[in-house]
């Protein structure tokens, strides 16, 4: 591989944004709300409509980086989740509709504990730790958010696995009045996604039910999703309602749309274009820009494995990475 | 248009505020954008959203511009063709600022990255090959070329139906998953290109 992956001992705890920081920075943007009724600049709506705080995080430094963050109002208004519409502006506008609780999540397949689990249920005895991860989407924009969740893996072992579980599959919602995109049939309702198991096991796949120390907002898929931060972000399933561990691959949701653009893996790979445009490089978007900012920064370069290389190469040392795309 | 000079004379006498009139409308697209801009509302990637609406832009004055031949014969009025020209221009102006872009903010003026995405992306080929066609239309538009290419001259602006056929490909083969949007282009040119076939059959 080309590239050198990047350390995490180069990242320093200190560098990146604490809480206190970004909750004070919403402190600003309401001094701004009221700058905005006088009439000058916009968009501040969002960040007063900013959800509830979640109590007793911690963040975990082994887990963080020293990049920009996104800004709040950009990560929760700029999101693909087809589910509420294909135009990125669509989510924020409409996922309003969904409700998060009561939430089931059923687990199935080859497991000993299988059954219909409450979602706070779920959640209790799991400590909520803050990661700061960077997200990758396969259209070539990036982010770095402070996500809240905890390792997938936790949970899974909770479920008592067997030996026959190879694979797992997970599901979005599928509930047209809820989420008014299933309407139309742009992807296969459900939204599916999967992975190996030695993939879900991994301590970088967190289960995540928060972003920025609040609870997960409707449109980045409350109340419960993956973030697999080496991977595209459409391997990030939203708003999961069913996990089923299998013998086989699961078929995913952009595989079967168009099996030549998207593999199962979809790995990070700037080695690899997709068939239609380059994944070389990436355009972040992070940090307090201004117009002049965004339009004049520079792409940059897109690492193997999203720079998680260190971490998750070995899971793919003998696969080719140019068939398993 | 190279039949029409005397009408036009005419329709300019009839109704002079109309072609200064459609200047300023189409412009305001470009006003808008520009409004949006200055109260920081294009959005978490500016770039795309200027990319988005550059090229829907083109592909809606493309298709304005194609619309007036069928609206003069089928209103019998003569101001259609007396704008369409401004409203084929209007189309590489907009085209224009989609390529400059892609070349500006994407790629920042690199020439080997520009022409690499020229060669090996489709989309990007197809794309460049209408810009290229619309760059010749719009610089053979004016009296003299009408003048002095004669028959050639109609022959030659037939290059934008090509030029709508590469303008649907681009658009469509970016697209993930949604064909909404290019569906409603499509039907439009599919409306207007039937319209002159069916002019066709007839005669």
């Amino acid at each position: 591989m080309a590239h050198i992956v990047r350390k995490r001992g180069d990242l320093k705890e200190s560098d990146v944004t604490g809480r206190e920081l970004y909750l004070n920075r919403r402190q600003v943007l309401k001094l701004g709300g009221i700058v905005a009724a006088g009439g000058i600049g916009g968009g501040v709506a969002a960040a007063q409509a900013r959800g509830e705080p979640l109590p007793g995080v911690t963040r975990n430094p082994d887990f963080v980086t020293d990049e920009e963050l996104t800004v709040y109002k950009d990560a929760t208004s700029y999101n693909n989740f087809y589910e509420f519409g294909t135009d990125k502006g669509d989510p924020v506008e409409n996922a309003h509709t969904l409700k998060t609780r009561p939430w089931t999540v059923a687990v199935e397949g080859q497991v000993d504990k299988p059954g219909r689990y409450d979602v706070d249920d779920l959640l209790k005895g799991m400590a909520l730790e803050e990661r700061i991860y960077r997200f990758r989407c396969v259209e070539a924009w990036s982010m770095v958010i402070p996500w809240v969740g905890f390792p997938l893996g936790d949970l899974i072992k909770r479920f008592e696995p067997r030996a026959s579980a190879k694979y797992v599959e997970f599901e979005t919602l599928l509930d047209p009045e809820q989420m008014p995109g299933q309407r139309r049939p742009v992807l296969d309702w459900p939204y599916r996604e999967g992975l190996r198991m030695d993939e879900a096991m991994h301590p970088l796949a967190l289960l995540t039910v928060g972003m920025y120390g609040e609870v997960l907002p409707n449109q980045n898929g409350a109340p419960l999703r993956l973030v697999l931060p080496w991977k595209y972000g459409f391997k990030s399933i939203k708003s999961i309602v069913r996990m089923n561990f299998r013998e086989s691959q699961p078929r995913t949701s952009w595989n079967d749309a168009a099996p030549r653009e998207y593999g199962f893996y979809s790995n990070v790979n700037p080695a690899v274009s997709h068939p239609r445009w380059s994944q070389a490089k990436e355009r972040r978007i992070s940090g307090e820009r201004s117009l002049l900012d965004s339009l004049f920064a520079k792409r940059i370069d897109t690492l193997p494995f999203n720079g998680y290389g260190e971490q998750v190469a070995h899971l793919y040392a003998d696969m080719d990475l140019r068939k398993f795309f | 248009m190279a039949v029409s000079s005397t009408a036009l004379g005419r329709g300019a006498t009839e109704r002079p505020w109309l072609k200064p009139a459609v200047f300023v409308a189409c412009l305001l697209p470009l006003a808008l954008l520009v409004f949006e801009a200055l109260r920081e509302g294009l959005g978490a990637n500016p770039v795309e959203t200027i990319t988005r609406w550059s090229g829907e832009w083109a592909l809606r004055f493309l298709v304005l511009t194609l619309a007036m031949t069928p609206l003069r014969r089928l209103g019998g009025w003569r101001w259609p063709l007396r704008i369409r020209r401004m409203l084929g221009l209007y189309t590489f102006f907009y085209a224009c600022l989609h390529f400059l872009t892609f070349v500006w903010f994407d790629h920042d003026f690199s020439l080997a990255a520009i022409g690499a995405d020229i060669l090996k992306r489709p989309y990007v080929t197809v794309g460049f090959l209408g810009l290229c066609l619309l760059l010749v239309l719009a610089v053979t538009s004016n009296d003299y070329s009408v003048r002095r290419l004669r028959r050639n001259w109609q022959t030659l602006h037939r290059a934008v139906y090509l030029i709508a056929v590469l303008a649907m490909l681009h658009f469509a083969w970016l697209v993930k998953a949604d064909y909404a949007e290019p569906a409603i282009y499509l039907g439009a040119f599919l409306l207007l290109f039937g319209y002159r076939v069916a002019l066709l059959l007839r005669q």
